[in-house]
């Protein structure tokens, strides 16, 4: 009986150690990650003013910023796998919806459809976004080097209020004015006959993909206003499952 | 005589005493005490616990052999509207039967109007029909004489989920192979051939699993019992496998797939093989952690290997 609780002791006190050098190794990725894309977006922000500034118009600024915001944006799938290993404690479908939205606007619309990337819209979501992540990032970054100042935690949660239905607005307009431009060119899409007998047109996945933000946005916004008053307020939120 | 009250478990306001109780009553006994004077919360929506967040007691459970004192204190959670288990499965089998028929007939406004009701001059697709309808005409058979339900009821939520799912995939899958211009399988009546025979070897081998598993449970029982082989050989893949029902289940759409050479097929077996692992891989931690004894050679649902 002794010998086998000084196990259990000498097993528990290396069970503590791994996991302290675990939970240290997962701060210092994280906090690297956080830099990592906050300053990524930071770039983002200030090649889009100096291009604005400089020439006076929008139009060409999407080719100029175009490979930087493919690549941070596309990194930011990393974040799904912390949220699927717990060690953000973000839910893996809340962050995959975001994280898949934006992929989808980034290489399936605007990269790949050449003729509206000098849209409006196109500059109203990047605007959005920039400063969205910017404040997102480093409210994270502040947070986990346990010096968080009350102005970040501030924009975190209260830019998104305005931030996100003007977000909503430039991808909807962006993704409405590709449709033409889509169905003109039948791209992505497979007719019958054909030997896996399947057919897909693009251009309709677009439009069900615009109608599917009624039911999804709404939801976001939701979850986000409740963790608004949680971290902000104090309240406590009594979820539907609890 | 003991006393019972059940308290809320969320907000622990108290919502009924019982005075006198048996102390060889059922907690099935007591659902209907509480559903008199809580006349909405029918038996079958109450989950009645010793702990909040505990787990939920059984109907089968004897007042007397919990670890209760004189008055006993209960809590009680809402589980929400619900539906029996024959309910949903009928009407869920029900629509693909009848939609992929309505594809097959092609009734119109499905295909462009010249197509309105003719038929296609593919034999394969006059076999895909039958097939497709045999398998859930045996499935309506199944839930009404054989299976035997370990729960009465489910959420209501889920019969609008379930139907989606099924509905949904059957008109997509329906829609080409019915298609006017639909292309037959590229190894023609070789392909055709092998795939019948897998889907009527699986489609036998989930019936023989049905009724083996129907004979572990005397009538009106919810006793669960380890499934051995039997002396009907279409059984003998127990040695080898938890939920053999799923294995031949994924054989058989998997011969549909081959039969149709249709990616909308492929698709659904591939999202019905992931679920039905996340259910066999589930029904195989229970066996383990219900039956000391449980063979060890079985996997969930693919042999040696999922």
């Amino acid at each position: 009986m002794a010998s086998s609780e000084e196990d259990g002791t000498v097993e528990e006190k290396e069970n503590n150690n791994k996991k302290r050098t675990k939970s240290a190794l997962v701060t210092a990725w994280l906090t690297f990650y956080n830099i990592a894309m906050t300053a990524g977006w930071l770039v983002l922000a200030i090649t889009m003013m100096r291009f604005y500034i400089q020439r006076g118009t929008h139009k060409g600024l999407y080719r100029s910023i175009a490979r930087t915001l493919k690549f941070f944006q596309t990194f930011a799938l990393v974040e799904v796998g912390h949220c699927a290993i717990g060690i953000v404690k973000t839910s893996v479908i809340v962050n995959g919806v975001q994280v898949c939205s934006r992929i989808f606007m980034v290489w399936f619309v605007t990269n790949s459809i050449r003729q509206i990337q000098n849209e409006e819209s196109v500059i109203l979501f990047l605007v959005v976004w920039t400063v969205m992540e910017i404040s997102r990032y480093s409210y994270y970054t502040f947070s986990l080097l346990h010096h968080l100042p009350y102005f970040i935690k501030w924009a975190r949660y209260n830019f998104f209020i305005v931030l996100y239905p003007l977000g909503v607005a430039g991808e909807l307009l962006t993704i409405y004015a590709a449709l033409p431009f889509v169905r003109r060119s039948g791209m992505y899409s497979m007719r019958l006959p054909n030997k896996y007998n399947v057919s897909f047109d693009y251009y309709y996945c677009l439009i069900i993909v615009m109608l599917s933000y009624i039911p999804l946005f709404p939801q976001l916004y939701l979850h986000m206003l409740r963790q608004r008053r949680r971290v902000l307020h104090g309240e406590v939120i009594v979820e539907k499952d609890e | 005589m003991k006393r019972v009250e059940i308290l809320d478990a969320k907000t622990k306001d108290k919502l009924c005493f019982l005075d006198k109780v048996e102390p060889n009553a059922t907690i099935g006994e007591i659902k209907s005490m509480f559903h008199k004077s809580h006349p909405q919360w029918y038996p079958a929506r109450q989950s009645i616990r010793l702990d909040p967040k505990g787990k939920s007691l059984k109907d089968e459970d004897v007042l007397q052999h919990l670890p209760v004192g004189t008055t006993a204190t209960f809590y009680f959670r809402d589980l929400g509207a619900q539906i029996s288990w024959v309910t949903v499965f009928l009407t869920e089998y029900t629509g693909p039967l009848v939609i992929y028929l309505m594809f097959y007939f092609r009734v119109p406004f499905i295909y462009a109007s010249k197509y309105d009701f003719t038929t296609s001059k593919h034999w394969v697709v006059h076999l895909a029909c039958m097939c497709h309808s045999f398998h859930y005409v045996k499935r309506l058979l199944e839930t009404l004489f054989v299976h035997r339900f370990s729960h009465g009821t489910m959420p209501l939520r889920n019969i609008f989920k379930n139907c989606t799912y099924y509905w949904g995939f059957a008109a997509w899958m329906a829609y080409y192979i019915n298609h006017p211009l639909y292309t037959p399988p590229i190894y023609g009546e070789q392909q055709i051939r092998l795939a019948l025979i897998i889907f009527l070897f699986c489609q036998i081998g989930n019936f023989s699993i049905h009724i083996a598993l129907r004979n572990l449970r005397p009538p009106g029982s919810k006793t669960r019992k380890i499934p051995y082989p039997t002396k009907n050989p279409f059984t003998w893949i127990f040695l080898l496998v938890s939920c053999p029902n799923y294995t031949y289940e994924l054989g058989s759409w998997l011969g549909f797939t081959l039969m149709t050479q249709c990616l909308p097929v492929a698709f659904f077996t591939l999202v019905g093989f992931v679920q039905m692992t996340v259910w066999a891989k589930g029904k195989h931690r229970s066996y383990l952690k219900e039956f000391r004894d449980y063979p060890p050679l079985r996997s969930p649902i693919l042999p040696f290997i999922l």
